[in-house]
């Protein structure tokens, strides 16, 4: 039994079921990102977590594959007003990465391959609320949607799920990422409608 | 699944030139952008522009810093240029 989050395991998505204010139901997957779709090479991947001690973990493609991973069904919700019903991934929950990380700041800045920046508290990424996906809709996470990993925290709006991601970087304050610098929101709950600063 | 984003990466500066126009009031075929990170500097029409929905992105055809974001705002046209040393109009 995989993880489900908003509860709907298998059945297909009600259709009239509510969605944060602002947003439109789509069938589609639009692409959204801040620049080219940069060429991640799984044979010099690495995911690293950067504490503030200095304390550097990291995983290589195939120890990070060996880590047990989760199925996940879930909504994503886009600022740009689209929201995807009942998206199934498959990925290495932040709960299992985070194990053995010692640290006392509150604060994470995702770091992706390519550039892109994203900041988040470091308590929406813990708890089964967060996850590093490799795969989407039983395939493997296809570059143009942030492959080979990006993380997925579907309860925020989907800027913050960053590409291609490499790096969560430990900070004390909650500094902002790439579009949070731009004049989008600091957080983004979709439910709150927090698309801009 | 729509795939977008290839045919928005070769877009030019002249794809912002409305948003910059506006904001700026400059002309992107006649303005001139220098790149913090490579000092590259060059007319706006020439940069490179990721055209997303969140934002537009332009970047230097140089070395491929981000050079200035336009983002549409409800409130209005929000231009940051934290990559440009200057923007010559
Ligand atoms: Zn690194
Ligand atoms: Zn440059």
């Amino acid at each position: 039994m995989g993880v489900v989050t908003r509860g709907f395991g298998g059945r297909r998505p009600d259709p009239d079921r509510e969605l944060p204010p602002g947003q439109f139901l789509t069938q589609d997957f639009p692409v959204l990102s801040a620049g080219p779709t940069p060429n991640v090479d799984e044979a010099h991947w690495q995911l690293e977590i950067h504490a503030e001690t200095g304390e550097v973990h990291r995983w290589s493609w195939e120890q990070f594959l060996a880590l047990p991973a989760q199925d996940v069904t879930t909504d994503i919700h886009c600022v740009t007003h689209w929201t995807k019903l009942g998206t199934t991934w498959r990925g290495v929950s932040l709960d299992t990465l985070f194990e053995d990380v010692e640290t006392s700041a509150d604060f994470v800045m995702a770091h992706s391959y390519g550039g892109y920046t994203t900041n988040l508290p470091l308590q929406d990424l813990l708890d089964g609320q967060a996850w590093v996906a490799f795969e989407f809709e039983g395939e493997p996470l296809d570059p143009v949607h942030g492959g080979p990993a990006r993380l997925l925290v579907p309860h925020l709006y989907f800027w913050k799920s960053a590409k291609w991601l490499h790096g969560l970087v430990m900070q004390d304050d909650d500094e902002p990422g790439f579009w949070e610098r731009n004049g989008y929101h600091l957080y983004g709950d979709p439910w709150l409608e927090q698309r801009y600063s | 699944m729509s795939d977008d984003a290839q045919r928005t990466d070769r877009l030019d500066g002249n794809a912002v030139a409305g948003a910059l126009g506006a904001a700026y009031g400059i002309d992107v075929t006649l303005a001139v952008v220098r790149c913090v990170s490579c000092g590259h500097t060059d007319v706006v029409a020439r940069t490179r522009v990721h055209l997303s929905p969140m934002g537009a992105v332009v970047r230097c055809a140089a070395c491929d810093a981000v050079l200035v974001v336009v983002v549409e705002r409800p409130d209005g046209t929000l231009v940051s240029s934290p990559g440009a040393s200057w923007v010559r109009g």
